[in-house]
């Protein structure tokens, strides 16, 4: 498609903040001839970046990010950058500064978030490939509202140098594409360890603990939580089913501590966000706006830069880490996180994947969740687990509930996205 | 939460916000404060030692050295500020 044609197209949806005109493949390697959408918190050099933020509506990237010097070795045309919960931060893209990216299976639909500008563009066939990013379920539970393969990467396999930071123990780029394979190809390109990334892991980091079997954990208590959905429970079973005819081991299993995870990621992410979004001063580079004196500059550019879902978190965050409550809240859930990871680790030597829906129901209405925080919030269930222990993550899409596409995920050990490629291709027939 | 600890928050934040939306925001926080305060039945379900070196944390080090020439990225970050004088982002005056 041209840059004209992708417009045309993307007028209904909202996919793209901006459609690059001077798109062009720059070398030879795995993904040339592709075109690839990067999300518009991922730093291209000499381009906007705006973290679909007014606070940064005119900043240009001053460098590439190491996952788009990646895409241009591997050939890949950088096609343009996709809209957004206004940095990373919500379920939907409705908190996109610039308004809601739409399903493009359903227009009055939300497409799913953060990244939800990606999943459409790659669901609607925009771009052959999409890079998103991940602190929550941000790629998976676009890539299932919108029917498409969205993959969260074990933490430190893909840097982050580049990446504006949400939430950085959490925080992982990833693919989305339209079959396994691609998800894998490009997975190939973007990974690999990186001197600007301290975090980032080798293949030896985490040795495997055991031989790929054929074994898929359900938790089943955990998937029939309040809240989720008729249409999605009859989709999981049918999805166990279709696992069993293809000779896997279906094991019923019991995770005590992996109904903390949401109440800990509601509180590690808006600590760090609080943290993180501190460099926004209205000084350094970005939105500027003029106080009755220094200090107050501060407080009138930010007040006015960020979205309403920005402020309530960096609040929440100074309100978690603040004295008297640290260790009520930030101490707690960091011990719960220990918890749940040792929990998943141990329950990897017995099984080489969990099975879980994606999310607890199709996507919903543009505005209908948009009153209640707390509601939106809920809809990470099923995918948090993946960010808090670090481990990779896939969603593959699995039917419909009408029109509406619905998601399952894998999640597999440290270290182990070789068995979600595996149990992914199988499930889809690659 | 009251809207006046709402208020003060947002004080330490950095953000101004209106009257109305700290209203807002102390219902909301009472919700979510409400779900997240799970996480401190915590203590009484912990049976695994966690300070094993099984959550230990790496440090990566790197050398002092290898640095970049001199004002090699001045110009392009600089050109990213609000307001500028020569080589020296500019702010109001402190004191």
């Amino acid at each position: 498609m041209t840059p004209e044609e992708i417009r045309k197209k993307d007028n209904d949806i909202h996919a793209f903040l901006e459609v690059f005109d001077d798109a062009q493949s720059t070398g030879s390697g795995p993904l040339s001839g592709k075109t690839v959408a990067i999300k518009d918190n991922i730093l291209y050099e000499g381009h906007i970046a705006s973290s679909a933020s007014k606070i940064l509506e005119n900043f240009k990237a001053p460098y590439n990010a190491t996952v788009v010097e990646k895409l241009k070795n591997a050939g890949a045309r950088i096609v343009g950058r996709t809209n957004m919960d206004e940095f990373a931060m919500g379920s939907s893209t409705e908190n996109s500064a610039y308004g809601p990216t739409k399903n493009p299976h359903d227009l009055e639909r939300v497409a799913g978030g953060s990244s939800g500008g990606s999943a459409a563009a790659v669901a609607a066939g925009m771009c052959d490939l999409a890079l998103g990013s991940d602190t929550g379920g941000s790629i998976r539970q676009p890539a299932a509202f919108c029917g498409v393969v969205g993959l969260k990467t074990t933490y430190g396999r893909v840097s982050r140098h580049g990446l504006m930071a949400m939430a950085s123990s959490l925080d992982q780029i990833g693919p989305f594409a339209r079959t396994v394979t691609d998800a894998e190809l490009l997975y190939n390109v973007i990974k690999g360890p990186d001197t600007m990334d301290s975090t980032t892991i080798t293949d030896e980091t985490y040795p495997e603990q055991k031989k790929f079997t054929k074994v898929i954990g359900v938790p089943k208590k955990f998937v029939e939580s309040e809240g989720v959905s008729d249409v999605v429970k009859k989709n999981f079973s049918e999805a166990v089913e279709k696992f069993k005819s293809l000779g896997y081991t279906i094991k019923e299993i019991d995770l005590k501590n992996i109904h903390y995870a949401l109440a800990v990621y509601y509180i590690l992410m808006p600590a760090e966000v609080s943290s993180n979004l501190a460099r926004f001063d209205g000084v350094k580079y970005g939105l500027h706006k003029d106080g009755e004196n220094s200090i107050d500059d501060y407080f009138v550019t930010r007040g006015e830069g960020f979205g309403r879902e920005v402020r309530r978190r960096i609040i929440l965050g100074t309100y978690v880490l603040s004295s008297g409550y640290y260790d009520e809240y930030y101490g707690k859930s960091l011990e719960a996180q220990k918890l749940i990871k040792n929990e998943l680790r141990e329950m990897f030597k017995e099984v080489d994947l969990i099975l879980t829906p994606t999310t607890p129901a199709a996507a919903w209405k543009i505005g209908e969740k948009s009153k209640s925080p707390l509601e939106m919030y809920l809809e990470d269930i099923f995918t948090v687990h993946a960010n808090i222990s670090g481990c990779p993550a896939i969603s593959l899409p699995s039917g419909f509930d009408g029109k509406l596409p619905l998601g399952i995920e894998l999640t597999a050990d440290l270290g182990r996205e070789d068995n979600l490629f595996r149990g992914g291709k199988d499930f889809l027939g690659e | 939460m009251e809207k006046d600890k709402v208020l003060s928050l947002a004080k330490l934040s950095r953000v101004k916000i209106s009257d109305q939306e700290a209203e807002n925001l102390s219902h909301e926080f009472e919700a979510i404060l409400n779900y997240i305060g799970e996480v401190k039945d915590v203590a009484q379900t912990v049976t695994i030692d966690l300070s094993t070196e099984n959550f230990s944390v790496r440090n990566v080090m790197r050398g002092d050295d290898n640095a970049h020439d001199p004002g090699m990225y001045t110009e392009k970050i600089l050109s990213e500020a609000p307001s500028r004088e020569g080589d020296y982002i500019k702010v109001k005056k402190i004191l």
